[in-house]
């Protein structure tokens, strides 16, 4: 079956850095700035590993500030897998 | 296959509802109020009811709601969001008229309007946020403290034979005639979050029906107050939260 392709947006001026989506996220695709802050002094979180998104929106609905989209793609042929 | 293709306006499948505005929310990191909120939003988005909806805000953290959600809100003295909610619905029966209170708002100082509006029926939601604490104010102890819980007025941690039990207040609006619905929540995990915005949901349909009082208690972390992680916070509620207040329907008429 193909898996499903998806990505996701972080709004990395809004994020706070709560971690929330990272543990959410299912497929590891998340993680937060080891170093980098924003404007208010958040290590934000941004996709380490973005290839790996199946577009799930868990980031998204558990993230209290809003700041994820996620993208689906609607269908997907095995010969994008 | 590239990222660019995939971040494209018809593959959106979830993003942070219109009527969450772009102020920066001021609640701390991984504050539930937060998620709350964006539910609230999409809700009223997906009702197509913004035009109607009144929220009524209380004294707490999040007395700032008015902010980040572009409905109409009036704002309530500490605890009476119950009774001004009445006011609001009884002289526009056609809105859909709703509170937003937390513990020490709903479930302390203002515990006469709480159950006084539910017992009169009142046409209203209210949304519940249950952290079993202070949280503007300092962390101090609430009625809903769990009994040994630590708290910045109970150092050694709740003593019933000095504080008296956690009030359960969800379930004494439970026994009222006048509440139609009064669901617990919680949205710590992707799955809970889901099932609160259909609590909420269920909560502003009745509103909007003339159904009587829906009470939705929604259990929520403070990781500062409690002066832990977001993350750690949400463990520690699930396992010490959800004994004392667990999730499920407790009223559906």
């Amino acid at each position: 079956m193909a898996k499903a392709k998806g990505a996701v947006e972080v709004n990395a001026e809004r994020c706070k850095g709560c971690n929330l989506c990272v543990i959410a996220c299912p497929c590891s695709v998340l993680g937060l700035q080891p170093k980098e802050v924003n404007n208010r002094g958040y290590h934000f979180a941004y996709t380490v590993n973005p290839q790996a998104c199946i577009g799930c929106a868990a980031c998204a609905t558990v993230c209290p500030d809003g700041c994820i989209a996620v993208y689906r793609l609607k269908a997907v042929s095995p010969s994008n897998d | 296959m590239d990222n660019n293709e995939i971040i494209r306006p018809e593959n959106l499948v979830c993003a942070k509802p219109r009527l969450l505005n772009d102020n920066n929310m001021h609640y701390c990191p991984g504050c539930s109020h937060g998620v709350v909120h964006k539910l609230i939003a999409e809700v009223i988005e997906e009702m197509g009811i913004e035009h109607i909806a009144i929220g009524v805000a209380p004294v707490g953290c999040a007395v700032f709601a008015y902010n980040y959600i572009d409905i109409d809100w009036i704002e309530a003295s500490h605890g009476r969001a119950p009774a001004v909610a009445t006011a609001a619905k009884r002289l526009n029966p056609g809105k859909m008229v709703f509170t937003y209170q937390g513990d020490g708002d709903l479930a302390a100082i203002g515990t006469a309007e709480t159950i006084h509006a539910a017992n009169r029926g009142e046409n209203i939601a209210i949304i519940f946020i249950n952290n079993a604490i202070y949280g503007m104010t300092g962390g101090q102890m609430a009625p809903t403290t769990l009994e040994g819980m630590k708290t910045a007025t109970t150092p050694y941690g709740r003593r019933v034979d000095l504080n008296g039990y956690p009030l359960k207040i969800t379930e004494l609006l439970a026994q009222l005639p006048g509440t139609c619905y009064v669901t617990r929540q919680s949205v710590h995990t992707p799955a809970s979050v889901r099932k609160t915005k259909a609590a909420i949901r269920k909560a502003f349909e009745n509103s909007m029906a003339q159904r009587g009082t829906s009470v939705v208690e929604i259990v929520s972390t403070c990781n500062s107050g409690w002066k832990m992680s977001p993350a750690k916070a949400n463990e520690w509620m699930v396992e010490n939260m959800f004994p004392a207040y667990p999730p499920g329907e407790l009223k559906n008429e």
